[in-house]
């Protein structure tokens, strides 16, 4: 029989430290739907979703009773829009995040991901076009979710790009001022963006995917913090060691729950994306890790050392219990779905400089981070810029994802419930880069992207 | 399929045997039982086949469950293979 104590360590995750499987996500091609009618290009993506993810929430949900493991989401990424967009010449393609939206709501899934362009390079038909209606889409639909990747190791930054991001990111936030902002909390810029992310808000079907995939990112930030809090007072080496020990075992429900899913609803295995991903709910941060570890606060001196040790065990720990790892796998830090970040941030103990640092080895970026209202645009583009350029040069994954509090100054706060969660306005240095910013063309690749 | 179900709570009489009851009702047939009581806490877990059940999966950990409330006991009833798959390599 299998050992008691491992049952009940199992069980108390469940039941005391929040573990559970994040996100099914369900990745679809829509390279097939694009056609130079709009309309028909709309009525096939409406359909091919409907017809591919019809089972998805479902199963989910009995894969969760079966096994008696919470699973938070069933999303769906799709193929960058501005992709599909290009084949229907139109001034407006808001028409394709509307009928995103109707699908979404048709399947009961909580989030769709790929109203999307890539232009790391450059523009291509349908990437101007779609990014400059993020916006409206974002506003006039509610699980809908918008990336654009500006930058690549391989391809530099478009600082063409970078200058139009801010301005779309403050405008998304205008357009839902009165909704909290919440447009800008559905939107990321990424540098490196991975094509089988399955987290929001970055989701979306790169065009190298198969027809349709399952992905699955696990979670678990509460499980490492108990076993770092069990463990007492050990050194930094057996610290690494216990993050690994518990990243794997996360790891393996992971795995077990994507290839039930995968077989059940016969659609392939992608990956498993490795993750500590927060919650606003106490015991379920990130934060609190850090601060296990010895912190006596979040953005203290030593944070960026300690998010470096955790999100490299989180890794040699997950990758062994998984056939495909893959998305951004490590630890999130996004500022307002985390307890522990939400009362640094009020204290003022974690700063926008401190998070930037963090984001050099963190797995992600700059992430829910509320900042003033008055923010200009090219402050936004500077502060994007800046964090690709981070991305860039160290070969990984970085995003922005702002929000900027219209009407609101540092100090003040933003609630926008559920998991998005809650935080304050938090200073940021309001220097204009204007000048920098406006000159356009491109950063060049780094020497780093010459590997052949 | 084999599944674990735990009882977790407070101790008194005839928690083995509500739970045996609801198990024998729904043609599940019980493998093996462990417990233990420690600082007056109840502990058990128990192996049982379920291929046989006469209900579905998700009716039986309802059952179990709302025993498990009726009674102040946390209740849980899982697979076997998420315990395989977490604890064995």
């Amino acid at each position: 029989m299998i050992n008691s104590h491992d049952i009940l360590e199992t069980i108390t995750m469940i039941d005391d430290e929040h573990l559970d499987v994040r996100t099914i996500t369900m990745g679809i091609s829509l390279l097939d739907c694009a056609d130079s009618d709009i309309n028909k290009a709309c009525d096939k993506i409406y359909d091919k979703i409907c017809r591919y993810a019809a089972n998805l929430v479902k199963t989910g949900e009995a894969i969760s009773t079966e096994y008696g493991i919470p699973i938070i989401h069933k999303r769906i990424a799709v193929t960058p829009i501005a992709m599909i967009a290009a084949a229907s010449p139109t001034k407006n393609p808001v028409k394709f995040a509307q009928t995103l939206e109707r699908a979404a709501q048709t399947v009961g899934v909580n989030f769709i991901g790929g109203y999307s362009a890539l232009v790391h390079k450059g523009f291509a038909p349908g990437d101007y076009a779609l990014i400059q209606s993020i916006p409206e889409a974002l506003s006039v639909t509610e699980h809908v979710c918008s990336s654009v990747n500006i930058g690549s190791t391989k391809a530099g930054i478009n600082m063409d790009a970078v200058a139009m991001m801010g301005k779309i990111v403050r405008k998304t936030a205008e357009q839902t001022a009165d909704q909290e902002c919440i447009g800008a909390a559905k939107l990321v810029v990424f540098c490196n963006a991975p094509e089988d992310n399955p987290f929001m808000a970055g989701a979306f079907h790169g065009p190298g995917e198969p027809d349709c995939v399952i992905n699955v990112g696990v979670s678990g930030p509460g499980v490492v913090r108990a076993a770092l809090a069990k463990a007492g007072n050990c050194n930094i080496t057996e610290v690494a060691d216990i993050v690994k020990k518990t990243a794997f075992k996360v790891t393996r429900m992971g795995q077990l729950v994507a290839q039930e899913a995968s077989r059940r609803l016969c659609v392939p295995f992608g990956i498993i994306d490795l993750s500590l991903a927060p919650t606003p709910a106490i015991g379920d941060s990130v934060a609190h890790i850090l601060e296990e570890m010895g912190l006596e606060q979040c953005g203290a001196y030593g944070t960026t050392a300690a998010l470096a040790l955790l999100n490299d065990a989180v890794k040699k720990g997950g990758v062994m219990a998984s056939s495909h790892v893959g998305g951004l796998s490590g630890a999130f830090i996004p500022v307002t779905e985390d307890a522990g970040m939400i009362a640094a941030a009020r204290s003022g103990t974690l700063t926008m400089e401190k998070l930037e640092a963090m984001t050099a080895v963190c797995s992600v970026g700059l992430d829910m981070i509320v900042i003033p209202g008055d923010t200009s645009a090219e402050v936004i583009s500077g502060i994007i810029a800046d964090e690709a350029a981070i991305g860039m040069v160290n070969s990984k994954t970085t995003a922005v994802r702002v929000i900027p509090a219209i009407g609101k100054k540092a100090g003040e706060e933003l609630n926008f419930g559920g998991l998005l969660g809650e935080g304050p306005v938090m200073p940021i240095n309001q220097k204009s880069p204007a000048k920098f910013i406006h000159r356009g063309g491109r950063i060049p690749a780094p020497l780093q992207s010459l590997k052949n | 399929m084999r599944a674990v179900i735990t009882v977790i709570g407070k101790d008194m009489v005839g928690i083995l045997a509500r739970v045996s009851a609801e198990c024998a009702q729904a043609d599940v047939n019980i493998l093996e039982v462990t417990q233990s009581i420690l600082q007056e806490m109840f502990v058990m877990i128990m192996m049982v086949d379920i291929s046989k059940a006469n209900i579905p999966f998700d009716q039986l950990v309802n059952r179990l469950v709302t025993l498990g409330d009726e009674q102040g006991l946390k209740i849980h009833v899982m697979h076997e293979d998420i315990f395989n798959s977490m604890h064995r390599i």
